[in-house]
């Protein structure tokens, strides 16, 4: 009736990789419980009370035993470290051409968003042979978003953006769990990631995902609506003027503060100046953008919930290619180099 | 104060700690080591029970994928009383506030220790901790996870945090001013003679452990306090909406919660090298190293904790250091595992319940303790971490080894702590019973945990291929409840009709056995002064001895 499982779907190109340290380390794991296991059950029968065996020349302590059996450990130790270190650090190495896709958390539902519009909940449909990278917000507590196919696991916190990237191997249909204990129903935010061929899911992109009668708006136009709505471009048009930059090509820029400071303008710098503005100022402009943030996740009342600032990046980052933008006046950046890095 | 005047008394049998005094005051206001370490134990027992009964409503809500009886804010609410109470109220408290509360003064030659009302105010302050926590659940209980993450505990949650806080928060408080005696005791008042090298490693390890609760424990008060300032005044410390960072919580949290790992294991090795010792009639192997290694667990622990934290979103770099410094503490723990089977190897094992309890926890503290490699090595902890996989980890160290460590140790000591001895054969099987019935509980939980399954998860109905771990796990549990409550029931009818035994029952060598049994109330009549190294047992002579007693009795009965 039962078929035993002993081993989760290998579905991601991390995931062959992740397997044969874990296995390793299982190796070991099983080799050195082993050996002291019977080592220790072999002395206590052996030495039992009433054997008749060679207790002599007992040593109390060993100096080269005792270093013999601290090296080796940490040798082996250190092995792992190093071989485990070197794969992690590949996971937080998303390539340039990865497919965006946004995820939202929320108590207690996941919410996907794909840069086309498309909008899915508790479920993630993905290309294979695609590196994917997931860019993850939480509206309110924390959350975990995990693929066990993809040995892929990311916390999702409030307040600012994690991310974590793949590329799937395989089509078929996985688990998706969330990891971070968020309370009532925790056990139930969750669902499925289907990864589909390539072909198939551009297909399922255009139709606009199931369940989705009129097409809907791409992330960049829902962006530029809400861009519109809210007159924030009475300040950011296409040309500095004296209310505010314009935003016209600055996405993945340098950008010099009033305090001298270089900050990259990335997502999260952009979340920020929609959120609290005043946390950091462009040189030459004044305190006098008001703040977007909603009063709570309930009451939107003129803020912007995650999903339209997510929006408004897109369209910021659409801005880019304008045959208007301006030159830009420091040289861009490759993403993931800390902000803080100032060149001089 | 360390010399301590002995009585000159000529009695020959003097009253014991149990008969001085049969009132209820006399046990509520004493400032006898011994009797505060009783107060313990009943209390800690109780605790235990409360857990115990926790984690069964646990494992049978599990075998079922929808369910079997709890709603989910219940079965939230009943991991975290699970949770709360077997850290707090049990693993952190039970060797060292019942046995080493006991034996320390006792092992250094005092007639006490260091600061007797401070010890009794521990107590009470520990029960008055219980009795808030007991107040949680009849107030309608707590769901946080014992975590308490922000934001959800602070901003969130609708249960009974601030209570919750405020038992831990006192809880803490009853194991420092625990760790401040014993450091007090163990560096003024070892008797003449005693030098720290002649210290046995239980001591060693409950210094170590000291240490850790001193430096560690106010760090959880002063978080838990916060977490109460952001959900009353809504001062934002922890919570990004009121500009706070949840990350930083997390820090603060491990930066105890770690180390409390090592609070709750440290003593159990302790434990574990006196009875590997006392059974193998050998001087424990490399007791330097042995010594040294819990003081570095000590150290290299509180330099760890960002190791829980992988995948919260801390920076790639601290995780590399967190790894690396994880792997060292690997070394010391590994030490102690190689050098407790060298102690056995030519020795003259006797396999005595307090040893199969012994045998028991390398076994499982092997487990426990490699299993550990997964989740300090980055890249396998990213797929691990939330899962079952952790869950069997951690219960492997704590369970596995702790509470191996505590039953081993009352059941040595337990002859020196009522003059009297339970039926060995029972106890025999109360061992095997534990160790066969926690390998079939946490087995599982390591397969289901690879496969995916998260923890903290009520509900897995979308994954039927869960199940089948889930009922292997629940069946264990049952059989480890039974080898749990063996030893509750043969122990209380040794109190009464249990073979009286004499000081030393298990010819075992420390100065707790030169005392009666049970010790009186000053614990030794003269100041003992010592001029022996520490653990002088002979194997050979040991077997000697035996030899002779087998031919005696051929003799007799022959």
């Amino acid at each position: 009736m039962w078929r035993l499982k002993f081993a989760p779907d290998q579905a991601s190109t991390f995931a062959e990789q992740y397997d044969w340290l874990f296995w390793a380390t299982t190796a070991l794991t099983i080799f050195f419980t082993i050996v002291v296991g019977l080592l220790v059950i072999f002395f206590a029968l052996r030495f039992r009370e009433g054997k008749k065996v060679d207790r002599s020349n007992a040593h109390d302590h060993h100096l080269m035993l005792e270093l013999t059996w601290s090296i080796i450990p940490l040798i082996m130790g250190l092995g792992i470290f190093g071989w485990a270190s070197y794969l992690f650090v590949e996971t937080r190495q998303p390539p340039k051409n990865a497919l965006d896709i946004y995820v939202i958390g929320k108590q207690w539902m996941w919410h996907a968003q794909h840069s086309n519009g498309v909008r899915e909940n508790n479920m993630l449909h993905l290309p294979s042979g695609t590196p994917v990278r997931l860019t993850m917000i939480s509206q309110d507590v924390i959350h975990s978003f995990f693929i066990p196919a993809f040995r892929m696991k990311q916390d999702v916190i409030p307040g600012r953006y994690t991310q974590m990237w793949f590329t799937p191997t395989k089509p078929g249909v996985y688990n998706l769990f969330c990891t971070e204990y968020c309370g009532t129903q925790h056990s139930e935010m969750g669902g499925y990631v289907v990864v589909m061929e390539p072909s198939e899911y551009q297909e399922w992109l255009a139709n606009g995902g199931e369940n989705v009668p009129v097409k809907p708006m791409t992330m960049v136009q829902k962006g530029e609506k809400i861009f519109k709505d809210k007159a924030c471009f009475k300040c950011h048009g296409d040309q500095d003027i004296h209310e505010g930059p314009s935003l016209v090509g600055i996405y993945n820029q340098r950008r010099v503060m009033k305090d001298n400071s270089v900050r990259l303008a990335d997502d999260e710098y952009l979340r920020q100046a929609m959120y609290d503005p005043y946390a950091h100022i462009l040189k030459g402009y004044e305190n006098t953008m008001p703040s977007y943030k909603p009063k709570s996740t309930d009451d939107l009342e003129g803020g912007l919930s995650e999903e339209d600032v997510l929006n408004v990046i897109e369209y910021i980052k659409s801005l880019r290619s304008s045959p208007t933008a301006p030159a830009p006046a420091i040289p861009p950046l490759a993403t993931g180099v800390p902000p803080t890095e100032v060149p001089n | 104060m360390s010399a301590v005047p002995a009585t000159q008394a000529p009695a020959p049998k003097p009253k014991s700690y149990l008969e001085n005094g049969h009132t209820v005051a006399s046990w509520l206001l004493t400032g006898d080591h011994k009797r505060i370490a009783i107060l313990y134990l009943i209390s800690v027992s109780i605790f235990f029970l409360v857990g115990g009964i926790a984690a069964g409503m646990i494992r049978t809500e599990l075998l079922l994928p929808k369910g079997v009886f709890l709603e989910n804010d219940s079965y939230n609410k009943v991991f975290t009383l699970h949770g709360i109470v077997m850290i707090f109220f049990f693993l952190i408290p039970a060797i060292p506030a019942v046995l080493g509360n006991f034996l320390i003064p006792l092992m250094v030659g005092a007639r006490d220790l260091a600061f007797p009302r401070l010890n009794l105010l521990s107590w009470y302050v520990y029960m008055a901790a219980g009795t808030l926590g007991v107040i949680v659940i009849l107030l309608g209980g707590v769901d946080t996870g014992w975590t308490f993450y922000t934001p959800y505990s602070s901003l969130y949650s609708n249960s009974q945090v601030g209570l919750t806080i405020a038992a831990a928060f006192l809880a803490g408080f009853s194991s420092i001013f625990t760790g401040i005696n014993f450091i007090a005791t163990i560096h003024k008042m070892r008797a003449p003679g005693l030098t720290w090298f002649r210290l046995p490693l239980f001591v060693w390890a409950h210094y170590a452990t000291s240490v850790i609760i001193i430096l560690g424990t106010p760090v959880i008060a002063i978080t838990l306090l916060l977490v109460g300032v952001e959900r009353v005044f809504r001062i934002g410390i922890f919570s990004p909406e009121l500009g706070g960072d949840p990350i930083l919580f997390q820090h603060l949290f491990w930066f105890y919660s770690h180390p409390a790992v090592y609070i709750m294991i440290l003593p159990a090795m302790g434990v574990i090298s006196e009875l590997i010792s006392a059974f193998s009639r050998r001087p424990v192997f490399g007791y330097h190293f042995v010594a040294f290694s819990s003081l570095a667990i000590a150290g290299l622990g509180f330099l760890v904790w960002g190791h829980h934290m992988f995948v919260s979103g801390q920076s790639m770099y601290q995780g590399v250091v967190f790894s690396l410094i994880s792997f060292l503490v690997a070394v010391p723990s590994a030490i102690k595992v190689f050098n407790w089977t060298a102690t056995i190897y030519k020795g003259t094992v006797k396999l005595d319940t307090p040893m199969i309890y012994a045998l028991g926890f390398i076994g499982l503290f092997l487990i426990g303790g490699l299993t550990g490699l997964y989740l300090s090595s980055m890249a396998t902890d990213i797929h691990l971490h939330d899962t079952y996989f952790v869950v069997a980890h951690f219960h492997y160290v704590m369970v596995g080894g702790t509470i191996m460590g505590y039953l081993g140790g009352i059941h040595f000591w337990w002859p020196k702590m009522f003059g009297r001895m339970y039926p060995d054969n029972w106890g025999k099987l109360s061992a095997v019973i534990v160790f066969i019935g926690f390998n079939l509980t946490f087995m599982p939980q390591f397969v289901v945990g690879y496969l995916g399954m998260p923890r903290r998860y009520h509900y897995y109905y979308l994954q039927p291929e869960f199940q089948p771990y889930h009922i292997m796990s629940t069946l264990g549990s049952s059989v480890l409840g039974v080898g749990y409550f063996m030893p509750v029931l043969y122990l209380l009818w040794s109190l009464k009709y249990g073979k009286k035994v004499g000081d030393n029952p298990w010819g075992a060598s420390g100065l707790e056995w030169e005392t009666s049994s049970p010790p009186p109330t000053t614990n030794f009549l003269e100041m003992p002064i010592v001029t022996k190294e520490v653990y002088t047992y002979d194997a050979e002579k040991a077997e000697e001895e035996f030899e002779h007693r087998q031919e005696l009795i051929e003799e007799v009965t022959g």
